[in-house]
């Protein structure tokens, strides 16, 4: 069931009437059963791996809970959980592209290796990261194991964050899970008002702007110069709109029944450096990422073992960097893989990971080169390292979608073959978008910039309710109109899957 | 709630439904230019007047009688409602739907039909039942003859499957927006251009010549429906050349008339009898009549109806007045038609010349 299906949204018409109609206690219960449904849906061959993951890690969380700290066996059963869980995904996603590497290399040999046709479970890479993180801070102590079954298989199987995210950590939901809430048509409202600003993102923008980033993405060959920035731009904006569109809807969801899930973006696009927009985009991921990769790999006792040795032999400088570099590589390894089993992705981490490791060798640098120079601290200058964190960002994501043969390529192409001209007589109009579409992304886009400002300094609804009702009536039915009109839906659509689904 | 808040809740509500609906109304096709199949069905609740005779079809009933003539050779009132690729089932709805506002003496149901009982495009289907007002017999065609893709709420809120059409408006939608022209002659869809009948693609191969059970349940259902409501049945195969009408089918529904005794009125094997002449009755080589074929093929059936029961209507002072102005419009229409064929050697609206 997609979240941009006429099914979707009668599901949800029911579920909420059920849910304040029925006694608070038994709330949760009907979400559960909901989580399942929904979750059925997409094939019930699916549910079956979530039920796995569901009894192993709380299982083992609750025995690994009842063996004492330091105890071999709280060791080993912990290893068990996450192979037996990172092993579900990685067989499940990653076997062909395993496959694929290995007849690689043996073609030569003649020998080849058929793919497997296996079920990918929708979003296993969100509900998997979810479980482990739990299972993990059982582990660590950092949280209490839950004895009830029923209330953490619902911690997994909250549908509206199930497909797409956000990754949240159980001690931030538990609480609200399951505590029952009471009408509220102000909640109710707000969490519409969301739903449909996802809405708008995902079928007005993403859907509309997804044929132009998709074409130029397609045909490294046929499009250099001026279309590599186009197609760079494009394919932003369709990936920003589309998993940002899809979290708000998620998130509005949530906010119908009380819940209210970890935010996934911050104005990611108003960052003056990667490093913050890293810190801003896909929050929960990279938050995952950090307490669960990065951090313990940095501080982990091999890895500070081989920081002595290399501060020993290159000195103090480099032993430093040791931990810090060899726990990016592998993060940055984890989070291109995580986005899709193909090199494209691991390449695209790859790059981010040697961008940010420069950005932080010239971080002393810039620092003595703002001090002595003011100007830096000028509004001028910040837009400067907003559009340059833009740009940078975008001509990253240009691993993730050319193949890498042809990026360096296609990047000096930019530069060397700039040119304008080639997009007078209506060329663009050429390649899946018409001169209506691409007015309706200009306003759209615009819109969407001016939003970000605003909610800069006051979230959008809260901004909103300060207006007179009016005002509000006019904004909120004009912006549902939009959807309803210029959406992208319904017969003749194929009902997109969003990006985000995918991983 | 308090009573400033009622207000303001009716106010919203007001301008959300008017805008709706304005906007749907807007966006809708209007089916007024090149293609006006999507008008046909509609255009029978314009007509207040009854009728003895009801066609229902494809395009092998709407394109090849013609009503008119029935009534200027034989006095017999007749509507057709057909529309492209219109199915058994959405014939039977049409029945149904039809018996709201009148029973007809008779039904003439085109079988050609039969040989394919499922929708092949989502467009036939918005042509034949967004024409229809809604009623019981509505939602059941909607129901039972969408194609999977196709969404129920779409056709409740048209608007969600034509609000693509944003990009596409054009004076039409203007002209049209609260009431469209006439496109048909009680249903007949007047064609006075010529294409002689040529070579045909080679005959599809049929695999399994056997009718499909649903389209025999719903034969079924409209012979019922005829019993019930002292409706005289009759079957009816139109002279089109293309695509064949295999001796397989011909014999399936020969015998499904013999066995419950419904005139089978097979006007292909009747060619000589009607007078066609493939070279001037067919406005698209072979396929449909054009208004010289149609009305050949009316004096043919005309006796046959008679026959059947039905009345010849002409001295009947009212019926006559209301037939004169059909009889004149048609004829306007055939002359103009027939002379901007002679001038051009084709019709501008059919051939694409048609701007809005």
């Amino acid at each position: 069931m997609l979240l941009v299906s006429y099914q979707f949204l009668l599901f949800l018409a029911v579920l909420v009437i059920l849910y304040y109609l029925i006694p608070k206690k038994f709330q949760w219960i009907l979400m559960f059963t909901a989580g399942l449904l929904f979750y059925a849906c997409g094939g019930p061959g699916g549910l079956v791996f979530v039920l796995v993951t569901v009894l192993s890690t709380w299982g083992l969380a609750l025995s690994i809970s009842r063996i004492p700290k330091g105890e071999k066996k709280r060791k080993s059963l912990f290893i068990l959980g996450l192979l037996l869980n990172a092993g579900i995904l990685a067989v499940l996603k990653y076997t062909n592209f395993f496959l694929q590497n290995i007849n690689t290399l043996l073609e030569p040999q003649g020998v080849s290796f058929s793919y497997v046709n296996w079920l990918l479970p929708l979003g296993i890479s969100y509900y998997t990261f979810q479980s482990v993180g739990y299972f993990t801070d059982v582990y660590l102590g950092k949280t209490e194991p839950e004895k009830n079954l029923g209330h953490y298989a619902l911690f997994v199987t909250f549908f509206p964050q199930m497909v797409q995210g956000p990754i949240s950590r159980y001690d931030e939901l538990k609480d609200q899970l399951f505590k029952g809430y009471t009408y509220d048509s102000r909640r109710i409202r707000s969490g519409l008002l969301r739903m449909l600003w996802g809405y708008f993102k995902k079928l007005v923008v993403a859907d509309r702007i997804a044929p132009l980033a998709i074409t130029i993405a397609q045909a490294p060959e046929g499009f250099g110069g001026i279309w590599v920035w186009i197609g760079m731009v494009s394919y932003t904006i369709w990936m920003y709109s589309d998993f940002t569109g899809g979290i708000d809807i998620v998130l509005g969801v949530a906010e119908l029944f009380g819940i209210a899930l970890p935010e996934n973006f911050d104005h990611p696009f108003f960052s003056k450096s990667l490093a913050e927009f890293w810190r801003r985009w896909h929050m929960s991921l990279m938050r995952w990422l950090r307490e669960y990769i990065f951090f313990p790999i940095s501080m982990s006792k091999s890895v500070g073992k081989l920081s002595q040795k290399a501060r020993k032999v290159f000195g103090k400088n480099m032993g430093r960097r040791v931990p810090l570099y060899i726990a990016s590589i592998v993060t940055w390894f984890v989070t291109g893989i995580w986005h899709g089993a193909s090199w494209n992705f691991v390449c695209w981490g790859m790059a981010n990971c040697i961008a940010l490791l420069i950005s932080q060798e010239l971080s002393s640098w810039s620092k003595k080169f703002r001090k002595t120079h003011t100007w830096t601290e000028s509004n001028a200058y910040g837009c400067f390292e907003v559009v340059r964190t833009f740009l940078i960002f975008c001509m990253l994501e240009m691993f993730e979608y050319y193949p890498f043969s042809s990026v360096f390529r296609l990047f000096v192409s930019m530069f060397t073959e700039f040119d304008p001209r080639q997009l007078i007589g209506g060329a663009l109009f050429n390649m899946g978008i018409t001169i209506q579409d691409f007015t309706i992304l200009i306003l759209s886009v615009a819109l969407m910039v001016w939003t970000g400002f605003v909610s800069l300094k006051t979230p959008m609804r809260e901004w909103l309710s300060k207006r007179p009702a009016w005002i509000r009536f006019i904004l909120v039915y004009g912006l549902f109109l939009c959807v309803l009109i210029f959406g992208i839906y319904g017969q003749g659509y194929d009902a997109s899957q969003f990006i985000y689904n995918q991983f | 709630m308090d009573s400033k808040k009622y207000t303001r809740f009716f106010i919203a509500a007001l301008i959300i439904a008017g805008s709706l609906t304005a906007l749907t109304r807007l966006l809708v096709p209007k089916y007024m230019g090149q293609v006006t199949e999507g008008a046909f069905i509609g255009e029978y609740y314009e007509d207040k007047s009854s009728h003895d005779l009801l066609i229902l079809g494809d395009c092998e009933a709407y394109e090849n009688i013609s009503p008119v003539a029935l009534w200027k050779e034989y006095g017999i009132t007749s509507w057709i409602r057909g529309s492209a690729q219109q199915l058994i089932p959405q014939s039977y709805y049409l029945l149904e739907d039809t018996l709201r506002y009148e029973t007809p003496k008779a039904v003439l149901l085109s079988i050609s039909a039969m040989q394919q009982i499922e929708q092949v495009s989502e467009t036939y289907n918005r042509m034949t039942l967004d024409g229809m007002q809604w009623s019981d017999a509505k939602l059941m065609a909607i129901k039972n003859t969408m194609m999977p893709e196709e969404h129920f709420i779409e056709y409740v809120f048209p608007l969600l499957r034509f609000h693509s059409r944003w990009s596409d408006l054009s004076e039409d939608d203007l002209k049209y927006y609260f009431h469209g022209e006439p496109t048909t002659h009680n249903g007949y869809y007047l064609r006075a251009d010529v294409r002689p009948a040529g070579e045909f693609p080679e005959e599809r191969r049929v695999r399994n010549p056997e009718f499909e059970a649903k389209g025999y349940e719903y034969l079924d259902k409209i012979r019922e429906l005829c019993d019930k409501n002292g409706i005289k049945l009759m079957f009816f195969k139109a002279p089109s050349l293309y695509p064949v009408w295999h001796e397989e089918w011909n014999m399936q529904i020969e015998d499904y008339a013999g066995t419950y005794g419904i005139p089978y009125i097979n006007a292909l094997k009747d060619i000589e009898k009607t007078g066609i002449d493939f070279d001037t009755d067919t406005y698209d080589g072979g396929l449909h009549m054009n208004v010289y074929g149609a009305e050949k093929v009316s004096s043919y059936l005309g006796p046959m109806l008679l026959e059947a029961g039905l009345q010849d209507h002409r001295n009947e002072p009212e019926l006559a007045v209301l037939w004169k102005e059909k009889e004149n419009r048609y004829e306007a229409d055939k002359a103009a038609q027939t002379k901007e064929f002679a001038e051009k050697g084709y019709l501008a609206k059919y051939a694409g010349e048609y701007t809005h």
